[in-house]
């Protein structure tokens, strides 16, 4: 809270900055702007960024750096409080601790815990303290420099956008930054799992039981990391989902872009747009409630054993949900194919489905797989469907009546309600989440790639 | 060459020409009736859903409640000479209800037939009932008074129709007893379906007949605003910067190439991302809307970024360069006049955005939004639940009342969903502008 009052009075001391750099660049040509070099609101951006900027960076980098500042300090105490000989592992189990008891008020039982606790508040306040007085002083001594800066012919407007134009690049390597986080981060825990886990055995392993041992000495506390059985189930999932998405989106897009009426189309494309807007926990539920009871008892008549969460009805209604997507790209693709090649068709008398069959979706294919690619990577990654109504017995079966289970099911599973991050049980969630990356980043490549290289140029 | 034998064999027969045109005309009509039907089957889809969702939901929005007669004994209520706020506040309220539902059945005299009785009505609801107005007129102690109580979910299952009266019906929970003493409650009129207002006042709850989306609204609100306070302005910098300055270089199709990628990846990547990044490296508080909105707008971020371009590239460069000529800096130009113009298009794709940021679940399982969480909310940083995680819980949850209150949630959260999108169509119509 105290943060959000530190920004507000720093925000408002900028705008402040602004109104006193107006005034005094007017003062300075005696109200004449046309004796400025730029315009007078120039002159106010330039001291407001002058004494917001600097400020706002500062409280930045406190906030970036604060939490590991902190924490080298208390550790570092409460290791030789300890009399050094705790490892590092301990130390860390501690710090969670102090943090603890620091903010929850828990009382500790040991007393180096408590101190440290103790110390790690003092260390924040100081810490903290200090940063507000730094950045008020940086935020005055700019407004004022850059106050008594202000001449007539300083050339404010070009110095202020020269600082907008880094403000926006800056703005715009967020998304490399989110990327190169996202690598990283996967990166590094999977590299941590496969220290304890060889790689061979992930991906080449046929059983998955992530479940360790509570007791070292227990059967079978190693677990058993094979994740072949995920990638199966995966792919049995999104070739059901495709097996519906594809013949009823792409029939669909044929129906809409060559034959429906225009007030039809009008009509009907939003609606069928609704089915990619609905949330994916929506499906899940309708998958879990209506679907799979539903499958259950057809199979039950026609003497079929289909398991209450089986991978038939997960996968059609992730079917239904990427039927949008397969039909508006496909849609977009088809009636990009220009005029002139159906009425060359329709001029040798073939009918439009003739002329649809054997001229329009062979010029659109391409567009076609891209899309349908797009399709299967949408359907890999999708996990609320998958988590509702596919289930999490990792079962190596190519048998879509029964329960399979998903590599996002397990992502989610493995990491919901647990906290500690040193088991191999946690960290395979990430080893699992950067094969995903990888399969989804491939599909999206390879699916680009052929849109590119293989679309008909026809001007 | 074989085609035009076939033409020739057909021109020597008329009638094998016929036959060739009723199957291609055949053909025809079965291929435009596939896409017809694709489309239909398609939609029907989307209407079975909806009805689904609609008729087991609508009922949510009604509860049963009971008028029972309920005497303010201070001694049933455990109450001394004490009657400050603290001490009326810890009463025991559960046991009035329990007392009052006794007493409208006074022949009821087996312990056992006791417990079933009070199993007709809620006992913590009704209690939270009566210690509010309690607090609000303490004069009402010593008194007695018809209440309306809420009942029991059993209750309030088979007045809605959910579970049938007869014996062995699907989920039934009451006994022939109790359902004589519900019809005996109904004969004198003391039973009503109401408005469920605690649906829309509380937060989550163990109990279906307590359990409200507010905390889940209030949750989804604080992460939405988070998420818009950080995506709208990266976003749009970003999009001025990629479609109006930057120059074409490597580092230009480096970004493009990242964006176009990042709209791909699943969104449960997202949320490790979270959960290494924030809440493991900067230690921020799980369960948080913080984290939430944060996650939510790195996720965001490049449809925002995508919509945005493409509103800047629709405003003609005859702007640009007019104002251009009239001595306007790049800066200028596209902060007085192309973006104002393009404004309309890059809100009505910031509320897509938002739209879809609303209905994300997956990612925020990661960074532990799952927590069963009973308070509202009061700041970004407090432990809260967002609409689809509500939704994703009460799936869970076995009792029949939760599948009611579940489709109930995502009534809810499409009804939300609909007005953003009805927001974007009507923003997009009134200002639309063909140059």
């Amino acid at each position: 809270m105290s943060l959000v009052i530190l920004t507000a009075v720093l925000l408002l001391l900028a705008s402040i900055g602004y109104h006193v750099g107006r005034s005094r660049a007017l003062a300075v040509v005696g109200g004449n702007p046309r004796l400025l070099h730029s315009l007078p609101s120039y002159h106010g951006y330039y001291v407001a960024l002058w004494c917001g900027l600097p400020a706002l960076l500062l409280v930045g980098a406190w906030l970036a750096f604060e939490p590991t500042v902190v924490r080298t300090l208390v550790v570092t105490t409460l290791a030789e409080s300890l009399g050094g000989t705790t490892s590092p592992e301990q130390l860390s189990l501690l710090y969670n601790e102090v943090r603890n008891v620091a903010s929850n008020g828990h009382t500790s039982a040991s007393p180096a815990v408590a101190a440290a606790a103790e110390h790690y508040l003092h260390i924040r306040g100081v810490l903290f303290a200090a940063v507000v007085v730094l950045a008020l002083s940086a935020a005055i001594a700019g407004l004022g420099l850059a106050r008594r800066a202000i001449t007539a012919a300083l050339r404010t407007r070009n110095r202020v956008e020269r600082v907008m134009d880094a403000l926006l690049v800056a703005a715009s390597t967020v998304a490399i930054f989110t990327t190169i986080g996202i690598v990283l981060s996967l990166l590094f825990e999977s590299i941590r799992f496969f220290s304890a886990v060889s790689l061979g055995e992930f991906l080449f392993g046929l059983s998955w039981s992530p479940q360790m041992a509570i007791r070292a000495d227990q059967v079978g506390s190693s677990g058993a990391f094979g994740a072949v059985p995920l990638f199966a189930g995966t792919l049995l999932v999104s070739a059901i989902a495709l097996l519906v998405a594809v013949p009823l989106g792409l029939f669909s897009a044929i129906y809409m872009a060559e034959y429906a009426a225009p007030r039809f189309r009008s009509v009907v494309k939003p609606l069928l747009e609704v089915l990619a807007g609905i949330p994916t926990v929506v499906y899940g539920f309708f998958a879990a409630l209506t679907v799979a009871p539903f499958l259950r008892d057809l199979g039950a008549s026609l003497g079929l054993t289909v398991a209450s969460e089986s991978a038939l009805a997960a996968g059609l209604v992730m079917g239904i949900m990427i039927i949008p997507f397969v039909s508006s790209l496909s849609d977009d693709i088809i009636t990009a194919v220009p005029q002139s090649l159906r009425e060359g068709a329709f001029g040798l008398g073939a009918t439009k489905s003739e002329t649809i069959i054997k001229v329009v979706l062979p010029a659109a294919l391409p567009g076609i797989v891209g899309g349908v690619l797009l399709a299967a990577s949408r359907a890999i990654g999708e996990t609320m469907i998958v988590v509702m109504a596919a289930g999490l017995s990792a079962n190596l079966t190519a048998n879509p009546l029964q329960a399979v289970t998903t590599v996002t099911v397990q992502i989610v599973t493995l990491l919901v309600g647990d906290q500690e991050f040193d088991s191999p049980k946690t960290l395979a969630a990430f080893a699992l989440g950067l094969v995903l990356f990888c399969i989804t980043l491939v599909l999206n490549v390879i699916a680009l790639h052929i849109v590119r290289k293989y679309r008909e140029e026809y001007d | 060459m074989t085609e035009m034998v076939e033409t020739a064999a057909i021109r020597a027969t008329p009638d094998a020409l016929k036959a060739r045109l009723r199957r291609r005309y055949a053909a025809e009509r079965r291929f435009r009736a596939l896409g017809l039907g694709a489309v239909l089957l398609s939609l029907s889809f989307l209407g079975v859903l909806l009805v689904t969702i609609v008729s087991n939901g609508i009922t949510a929005f009604v509860q049963t409640q009971i008028r029972l007669e309920v005497a303010f004994d201070p001694a049933v209520m455990g109450l001394g000479a004490d009657r400050s706020a603290d001490a009326l506040r810890s009463a025991d309220y559960g046991g009035l209800v329990k007392a009052a539902i006794q007493s409208r059945f006074p022949d009821v005299e087996s312990r056992a037939e006791l417990r079933q009785l009070t199993k007709l009505i809620s006992v913590q609801g009704g209690g939270e009932q009566l210690q509010a107005a309690v607090l609000a007129d303490p004069g009402l102690i010593g008194s007695t008074r018809a209440l309306w109580l809420i009942a029991s979910p059993d209750v309030d299952m088979v007045m809605k129709g959910h579970v049938g009266r007869d014996k062995g019906a699907e989920g039934a929970r009451l006994n022939d007893t109790q359902l004589g003493w519900l019809e005996t409650l109904e004969q004198t009129g003391d039973v009503a379906l109401t408005f469920n207002t605690l649906l829309f006042t509380r937060g989550d709850s163990r109990e279906p007949e307590l359990a409200g989306l507010w905390g889940a609204v209030v949750g989804s609100l604080y992460s939405l605003s988070i998420t818009l306070l950080i995506c709208f302005p990266i976003g749009v910098a970003s999009a001025v910067y990629l479609e109006e300055f930057a120059p074409k270089n490597r580092l230009t199709d480096l970004i493009e190439v990242n964006i176009n990628n990042l709209a791909a990846v699943p969104s449960v990547v997202f949320g490790l991302l979270g959960l290494a990044i924030f809440l493991n490296t900067f230690g921020l508080p799980r369960s948080a809307p913080l984290v939430g909105g944060l996650v939510l707008a790195l996720i965001s971020l490049p449809t925002i970024i995508i919509a945005g371009r493409a509103a800047l590239k629709a405003v003609p460069p005859s702007i640009r360069e007019a104002a251009l000529g009239l001595g306007a800096s790049r800066l200028q130009v596209t902060a007085d006049h192309v973006l104002p113009l393009a404004m309309p298009g890059v809100l009505t794709g910031t509320i897509l955005g938002m739209a879809h940021a609303l209905g994300e679940t997956a990612p925020l399982l990661m960074i532990g939004m799952v927590a069963f969480i009973v308070d509202i909310p009061g700041s970004p940083l407090d432990p809260a639940a967002v609409l689809p995680v509500q939704v994703y819980l009460w799936a869970d949850s076995p009792e029949r009342a939760f599948v009611e209150r579940t489709s109930a949630a995502i009534m809810v959260l499409l009804a939300f969903l609909a007005l953003m999108n009805l927001a974007a169509i009507l923003l997009r119509k009134k200002f639309e502008r063909r140059w």
